[in-house]
């Protein structure tokens, strides 16, 4: 049963320090390298732009279900969520201290939350670096804990970072949410308006938003945009522990599934679902 | 982007901290802790160049109301004068919370 409607709070609403609070235990939360330490971005400032002072990043430890956690929190509306050395450093750096704990028996809850449009243009290379290290320690840190990644909206889950959301072992979405590599507007600049019109938000939302993702295996929980929701998925993914076997595991069930798609016909967001969705799983 | 700068005479020696606002598009952060001396000091960096008039009107009105020996930063993504005004009352705001 839902709540009514004047008691839901909508995760898309609250920014990534809010969304990190809200996850957490009730009053667990305990900011690392806060906006006070001011780690910001040495790059945005001589390129014109103006930088956040704690790179678009929040880390956050606290507890969930009484387990130690680490959230990371992606502020979507800073730069869209593009990450670069600074932030990119902050997220592969919690991880790696996370690794270090969990090879030491005291394993500690993984949360990613992706509000990102992936590598920062700005700082093309050293975000490129970053990534790469996100994923090895995502790879890494999932040996030993349920790594759990969040794609609420409503900026979405793009370019390396939505790379680093198919390594997690569970990915949760919302409605609202979008997952791909190329997000719609790199699309329709690089291809024409004609191969794909990044305003037609059914389209859009058809092919990449958070209810045909999960229909086509490519996320696993789809909830609502409410806090409570979004909580309790994420303590139910930790609960459920680790996937029989990880999606970036299933390099044959994966091949097969493209073998399956006929690209001299136009293939839409239903199309697919037909062809991958529900009664794939068991395949 | 633009940096600049004000200063402001204050007496009142303020104890806390506050962070309140996101460097996104129409809005800003506010970074807002003790100063050093019996002085305010601003810093503002802001996307949209231009408006020093505007943001020496926004800051005079809030010191006017507001007597406190703080350290300002702020960082904007081309906020209205009234947002920037609501983010600086917050900032003291959430210090009483």
């Amino acid at each position: 049963m839902t709540a009514p409607a004047q008691t839901r709070i909508k995760f898309t609403e609250l920014s990534a320090r809010e969304r990190a609070a809200a996850l957490l235990d009730h009053g667990t939360f305990r900011e690392l390298i806060g906006p006070f330490e001011r780690l910001e971005s040495p790059h945005l400032e001589p390129q014109g732009v103006v930088p956040a002072c704690d790179d678009g990043v929040v880390v956050a430890r606290g507890d969930l279900d009484g387990e130690r956690a680490i959230v990371l929190a992606v502020e979507g509306l800073f730069q869209g969520g593009g990450i670069g050395e600074v932030s990119g450093a902050k997220i592969a750096g919690a991880l790696e201290l996370a690794i270090r704990d969990a090879e030491r028996g005291h394993p500690i809850r993984p949360v990613l939350l992706l509000e990102t449009g992936g590598i920062r243009l700005q700082e093309a290379n050293l975000g490129l670096l970053a990534l790469a290290e996100i994923h090895a320690a995502i790879v890494a840190l999932r040996r030993h804990v349920p790594v759990v990644g969040v794609v609420a909206g409503l900026v979405g889950c793009f370019g390396g970072m939505a790379i680093a959301a198919g390594l997690c072992s569970h990915l949760v979405m919302t409605r609202e949410g979008r997952l791909g590599l190329n997000g719609p507007q790199v699309i329709e600049q690089e291809a024409g308006v004609a191969e794909l019109d990044s305003d037609d938000r059914r389209l859009i939302w058809g092919t990449i938003g958070g209810e045909q993702r999960v229909a086509t295996g490519m996320a696993d929980v789809l909830v609502e945009d409410d806090v409570a929701a979004v909580a309790e998925a994420v303590r139910a993914a930790f609960a459920a522990g680790p996937p029989a076997e990880r999606r970036s595991a299933q390099v044959g069930r994966y091949e097969a599934r493209l073998a399956e798609i006929d690209t001299s016909e136009p293939l839409d967001g239903p199309a697919l679902r037909a062809l991958w969705g529900d009664g794939e799983e068991d395949r | 982007m633009e940096t600049l700068n004000f200063d402001y005479p204050a007496s009142q020696p303020i104890s806390w901290r506050a962070h309140v606002g996101v460097v996104g598009s129409g809005d800003l952060e506010v970074l807002l802790e003790p100063s050093l001396d019996e002085q305010a000091h601003v810093t503002v960096r802001t996307s949209a160049d231009g408006f020093g008039e505007v943001w020496q009107a926004v800051l005079d009105r809030f010191f006017a109301r507001n007597d406190l020996a703080a350290a300002i930063e702020i960082n904007d993504a081309g906020a209205t004068p009234g947002t920037v005004a609501l983010r600086l009352a917050q900032a003291v705001e959430e210090s009483r919370s």
